[in-house]
């Protein structure tokens, strides 16, 4: 990351008077994204995670001499997915690159990386908040790079200096690097940027961005620029590393701004006069400290990988993949926005889900907005029941939208049943119920529950009853106070639990004379 | 005549007509290399009980009646660069003395699915490097025509083998003329095909972008049987051509009237020994009395290509050789902490040559210097390809010596690396810039020791090249002279 400006010395009296107003936060952020191939970059070794140490390895990804790559075209295919979705320029001629280090989990004691011909060029990722927190806005992306991934050191902690054992299983992964320019402003947009890129990976279908399990990774490269009597000050850039969680990227970038304006303040060393850090995060102190390794820059000798050639892509083939990619979320928010009349809020509830969710919404919607069911706003209703509802379920179960045992169609015909005063709100919820908890369909739960439609008569009656059997509640209404009516609604929904109470709340106010 | 002095040709030919068992033909064989080895050390492992196996199984195939395949029971040398499953692999160096890889190299592979039986692993300069062979981490295989000079190298192993004929064939590979330098000094016909056209899949790295595995044998038509195997596709390795291969055989017969020959007067400038020029005009001779026509050609900037290649080369290797760590494969000095591990390993398991080349390789990619040397060499090498390229718009051969000098003594090159370097001089140029080069025994020097001529010809025209060189040895016997053991 290129920042470099002039230092500029600073009295310990201009550093005192300096307010937050005066410190600008400046954060770019390096991602790594596993990318979803059935097997590793190089060789036909499987991805999947989990297995026993070193049982998904081969002579290529473990290095043994005379051992060469084979590009995997799909792993090509989807980086440049990924880059068409960040708005990315996409290379027609693209290399390969080695980046030499010696580990004990990088067995060939080079990495195959990309260095000046990576696949995605410069591109944008827009960030919002529905809250406001931030203006919207692009962040400008560097660039996309695929390189294999490293193996796994598992060093002992147990004290008894046991030797460090190497998992391999990894070794070769597929990882697409993804690099912002130092756009960032405040840690809130670093986590805004994180979240809205894992639900466009997500979205696309390129990665699973699990990140308990590695998919995603994250670094940050923080520092600050300060306005001291109207010349700008940088402090000494600071990458923090393995950020593996967005609230500990937030966290970490929030800790780090103000540490790092602390330490300026007391020694007021400048980009430049102090070396490049790297720091972790600590997440039980919730402060970053520094990494044990070694600083000073190091040397990766990076050459062309004599052992793969240059890939072309034609401009045709890199279309026939953009055409791949179906609606990405912010086409989607300005769909559901335009087409259902949804709040931003309430677009965000649903487009943050991911595609499965929104398609959900989109039929129990569609379903109810055909109904002329008379439904005021359908598209509100059913963002209403799909949040409240259906997520909960999901987030209960931890399951995916396709697991939901109601269909939307079936949904929509619920909501379509309410809307026409078959019953209430309230009761729909227990017909929901019974459908999710007993695989029934709509009709089934409905009469499982006993719900029939209460005739005029029987309403007459029972208001009458109501009014015979509360007459001061019957006086306090005739008085003004309108809120009255409800205790008796509630009543009524004793005495029947079918009623719709609009219908009841109607037929009391005109038998009693209002 | 003795088995060892029939032609690979001639040895499958008898095995699959059932005038000669297969597996009396190996331990013929093997007899000869446990006969000469401890004089010679063109050997670093034999294959004995596998190797009669082999031969048994296609024995009995023959008696089966089934079909063979076209090396069937032909005994080949692989240069110990070469991956073999279950045999020790050390590519020369202490570093790999224990190193038994669990796969077949691709050539290997399709040599044994041709039929033949790999009998053992030969000698070379340690991750060949070297000229001479005196950088193999164990001893020195030796000249057949005189133990006081070196085979060459760095397949001087696999020239010694054939040339003391304990194989018919042996496969090199030639990284800046490995397979044609020890081919010239040891009087044998050694073919380094085009870069892309025999797959490296399985050949221990030196220089990834030069190194290329090739056929080193008694005759050009031994070249062609071995290369219609050894040549094709491979999908294990990135940098193999999808090119046709076509029957070399067919294509050896062919006369050569018409063909354009260029003389590339760089290669008969300074530098370059009497007798070589003499043996070398004379075999131009003949190819003319055969119809090829001479014409004099420039390629101005081979001059240029020891310098390119000592850039190149070294960087490539210094990555190449990484993966020797002592963490897997290798073995691993004892140490407190991993850097001392990593240090003391290479320190003691390298030998010197190949810790010189490191250490130029590493400076030459290092922050600062990469476009004075890599980017720079990578240059001149776009050029000499484009020398080469020009020259090809008119002659279909370039012909000239393969080495300056016949097969020097041992160490008399220690104190002056420089004028070992430059026994690559003319082979060089063909790795840089990826053409098929042939170096067939043109003649002897008054001492007795060999000369080689090099024929280069257009990329993937391996089949012009085994032709002509087929055809001259036609006319001559060079090739045909045994040393005396």
């Amino acid at each position: 990351m290129s920042q470099t400006q002039e230092a500029t010395e600073t009295t310990q009296s201009q550093r005192d008077a300096v307010t937050d107003a005066d410190v600008t936060l400046i954060v770019g952020l390096e991602v790594h994204v596993q990318l979803d191939t059935q097997s590793k970059l190089f060789c036909n070794c499987s991805t999947a995670y989990g297995a026993d140490a070193n049982t998904q390895t081969c002579p290529v990804c473990t290095g043994m001499p005379g051992t060469l790559p084979v590009i995997n075209e799909q792993a090509l295919k989807l980086a440049i997915k990924t880059g068409l979705a960040l708005n990315c320029e996409i290379a027609n001629y693209t290399k390969w690159d080695r980046k030499n280090y010696f580990y004990p989990d990088l067995p060939k004691g080079y990495q195959i990386s990309q260095f000046d011909k990576p696949i995605c060029g410069a591109g944008h990722l827009t960030i919002a908040d529905p809250k406001g927190a931030f203006e919207t806005r692009a962040i400008q992306i560097e660039r996309a790079h695929l390189e294999e991934d490293a193996g796994k050191s598992i060093h002992d902690e147990s004290g008894a200096k046991k030797p460090t054992k190497i998992d391999l299983n990894r070794t070769g992964t597929p990882l697409l690097e993804i690099v912002t320019k130092p756009d960032l402003r405040s840690a809130e947009e670093a986590k805004a940027f994180l979240t809205e890129l894992k639900l466009i990976l997500t979205y696309i279908g390129v990665s699973d961005c699990n990140m308990q399990e590695g998919s995603l990774r994250c670094d940050g490269n923080v520092n600050l620029h300060i306005n001291v009597d109207g010349q700008k000050v940088a402090t000494p850039i600071v990458e923090i590393k393995n950020l593996n969680s967005f609230r500990a990227a937030e966290r970490a970038i929030g800790y780090e701004a103000e540490r790092q304006l602390r330490v300026w303040k007391k020694d007021g060393l400048g980009i430049g006069e102090a070396p490049k850090q790297t720091r972790g995060w600590d997440v039980a102190n919730q402060k970053t400290t520094p990494s044990r390794e070694k600083e000073g820059a190091a040397d990766y000798r990076y050459f062309p990988d004599p052992d793969l050639i240059a890939v072309v892509t034609t401009d045709q083939e890199i279309a026939a993949i953009g055409a791949t990619i179906a609606h990405l979320p912010s086409a989607l928010r300005t769909d559901l926005m335009e087409n259902y009349g949804l709040e931003a809020y309430d677009t965000e509830v649903i487009v943050s889900q991911g595609a499965g969710v929104v398609a959900y919404y989109e039929s129990v919607a569609d379903f109810l907005t055909k109904s002329a069911s008379g439904s005021k706003s359908p598209g509100k209703t059913a963002s209403n029941w799909v949040a409240q509802e259906v997520l909960r379920y999901l987030n209960e179960q931890s399951c995916e939208v396709g697991d939901y045992p109601v269909s939307g169609e079936q949904l929509g015909e619920l909501l379509v049943r309410i809307s026409k005063g078959d019953f209430d709100q309230t009761r729909g919820k227990d017909v929901l119920a019974q459908m999710v908890e007993n695989a029934l369909d709509l009709d089934a739960a409905i009469e499982k529950l006993g719900i029939k439609a209460v005739d005029a008569n029987e309403i007459q009656s029972l208001c009458q009853q109501l009014i015979d059997e509360n007459p001061a509640v019957i006086e306090q209404i005739r008085e003004g106070k309108g809120k009255a009516i409800g205790s008796l609604i509630g009543k009524a929904r004793k005495l029947n639990p079918n009623i719709n109470p609009n219908v009841v709340k109607e037929n009391l106010l005109k038998q009693i004379g209002i | 005549m003795q088995i060892e002095q029939l032609s690979a040709a001639q040895i499958v030919k008898r095995i699959s007509a059932g005038q000669l068992s297969a597996a009396d033909c190996t331990q013929h064989f093997l007899d000869q290399i446990r006969g000469q080895n401890d004089d010679n050390g063109a050997f670093l492992a034999t294959c004995d009980q596998q190797a009669i196996i082999d031969a048994q199984k296609i024995d009995s195939a023959i008696a089966a009646g089934k079909s063979l395949g076209p090396l069937a029971g032909l005994p080949i040398a692989v240069k110990d660069g070469i991956c073999t499953a279950g045999v020790t692999t050390t590519a020369g160096s202490k570093m790999l003395s224990r190193f038994v890889p669990p796969y077949d190299a691709t050539i290997v592979s399709r040599l044994q699915d041709a039929g033949a039986i790999v009998i053992g692993k030969t000698n070379m300069d340690e991750f060949a490097m070297g000229s001479s062979n005196e950088n193999s981490a164990y001893y020195p295989a030796k000249n057949p025509w005189n133990h006081d000079h070196v085979p060459g190298g760095s397949s001087g192993g696999s020239a010694t083998a054939v040339a003391a004929r304990m194989a018919p064939v042996a496969i090199g590979s030639d990284t800046g003329g490995s397979i044609r330098q020890p081919a010239s000094f040891c009087g044998i016909t050694g073919l380094k095909p085009t870069y892309g056209r025999v797959s490296r899949y399985g050949l221990i790295a030196f220089a990834s972008s030069l190194d290329q595995i090739g056929p080193m044998t008694h005759s050009a038509e031994d070249c062609a049987l071995v290369m219609q195997t050894l040549a094709g596709h491979d999908g294990n390795d990135s940098t193999s051509a999808q090119v046709e291969v076509p029957d070399y055989m067919a294509a050896i017969d062919g006369p050569l009237k018409g063909l354009k020959v260029g003389i590339c007067k760089q290669h008969f400038e300074e530098g370059l020994g009497d007798e070589v020029r003499k043996n070398v005009n004379d075999a131009i001779e003949v190819l003319k009395s055969l119809g090829a026509s001479c014409v004099e050609i420039e390629l101005p900037y081979t001059k240029y290509g020891i310098a390119s290649y000592y850039v190149i080369a070294p960087c490539e290797a210094s990555s190449n050789l990484s993966r020797f760590d002592g963490v897997r494969y290798t073995n691993r000095a004892t140490a407190e902490n991993l850097e001392e591990m990593y240090s003391k390993t290479r320190a003691e398991f390298f030998g010197e040559e190949v810790k010189k080349r490191i250490l130029l390789g590493t400076h030459a990619l290092s922050s600062g210097y990469y476009d004075a040397y890599y980017l720079k060499a990578s240059r001149v090498r776009r050029m000499i390809k484009n020398d080469y390229d020009a020259a090809f718009e008119s002659v279909d051969l370039i012909v000239g010596p393969t080495v300056p000098t016949t097969a020097f003594k041992f160490n008399q090159h220690a104190a002056d690396p420089l004028a070992m370097y430059l026994a690559d001089i003319y082979t060089v140029a063909a790795n840089l810039s990826g053409v098929p080069a042939i170096s067939v025994p043109c003649g002897f020097d008054s001492a007795g020791l060999p000369i080689g001529m090099q024929l280069q010809a257009r990329r993937f025209d391996e089949a012009t090249l085994l032709n002509a060189a087929h055809q001259y040895q036609t006319q001559t016997d060079w090739h045909q002279r045994s040393p005396q053991s």
